[in-house]
């Protein structure tokens, strides 16, 4: 897994290409945590590339947009979400708790 | 069909993913039924170093994939604690953002994403898990 950070006037893009597993959430939560803790909390999640996400992937986001959420200071978007990725979070019934866009330009245009 | 064993690591469950597509797809599961597949192992096989062994480096898993005309059939042996899975709550799927717990979901996955799964734990034999994805009649 790989990730990529980039910080915008507004809001801070996270992109992942790989797996998102047991094995690698933790890196995906403290990239979320790192960004967090320097108060951005109106982050963009870039999942074209992510070609799998376990229910540990998916805790991390739900977590992360916990974080974000609270005192309404902020949101994680989710662009460019794969088909069968959707329908992992609407299985888990997470789809309700994230703002979805086609393309990073208009997640970031959100904000 | 293929058998192999891995030992009980996260960094272990990609090889284990491989292990299990290559079965898949020589099962001829589609592409959508494929990755429901590798998402209900991954969360099998974490369960197992998580809840049945306790950690990482606590044993091994045990792996079979068997695909035949009906399509595949997935063996788990590990020889951690034995595991009901009665006992485990569903995920309240209904509740808000703040009130979601986390854990729950892997159970719920395998149950959602695979079209039989047989459970048996013996003292012997050690913990059995079998997945069967059949092949959609197109």
């Amino acid at each position: 897994m790989e990730i990529i950070t980039n910080s915008f006037k507004r809001s801070d893009l996270v992109k992942v290409t790989g797996r998102i597993d047991s094995a690698t959430s933790s890196q995906l939560a403290e990239t979320f945590n790192n960004i967090q803790k320097n108060g951005r909390y109106k982050i963009v999640f870039d999942m074209a590339a992510v070609d799998f996400i376990s229910s540990s992937g998916l805790w991390v986001l739900v977590n992360a947009q916990k974080t974000s959420k609270r005192y309404n200071r902020g949101e994680i978007v989710l662009a460019c979400v794969p088909a069968r990725i959707y329908s992992t979070l609407d299985l888990a019934g997470f789809v309700p708790f994230f703002r979805t866009f086609d393309d990073v330009t208009a997640a970031v245009g959100y904000f | 069909m293929a058998s192999s064993t891995f030992p009980g690591r996260f960094e272990n469950l990609a090889r284990i993913d491989e292990f299990v597509r290559q079965g898949a797809e020589l099962a001829g599961l589609n592409e959508d039924d494929i990755y429901s597949v590798r998402i209900a192992v991954e969360e099998a096989c974490s369960n197992i170093i998580e809840h049945a062994y306790g950690g990482e480096g606590k044993g091994s898993i045990f792996c079979t994939v068997c695909p035949d005309e009906s399509g595949l059939t997935i063996t788990l042996v590990d020889h951690g604690l034995p595991f009901d899975p009665r006992c485990v709550p569903p995920p309240n799927l209904h509740a808000d953002l703040s009130h979601r717990k986390e854990g729950g979901l892997g159970l719920y996955f395998i149950q959602k994403l695979m079209d039989e799964i047989h459970f048996d734990s013996s003292a012997n034999s050690g913990n059995q898990l079998i997945l069967i994805k059949r092949k959609r009649i197109s």
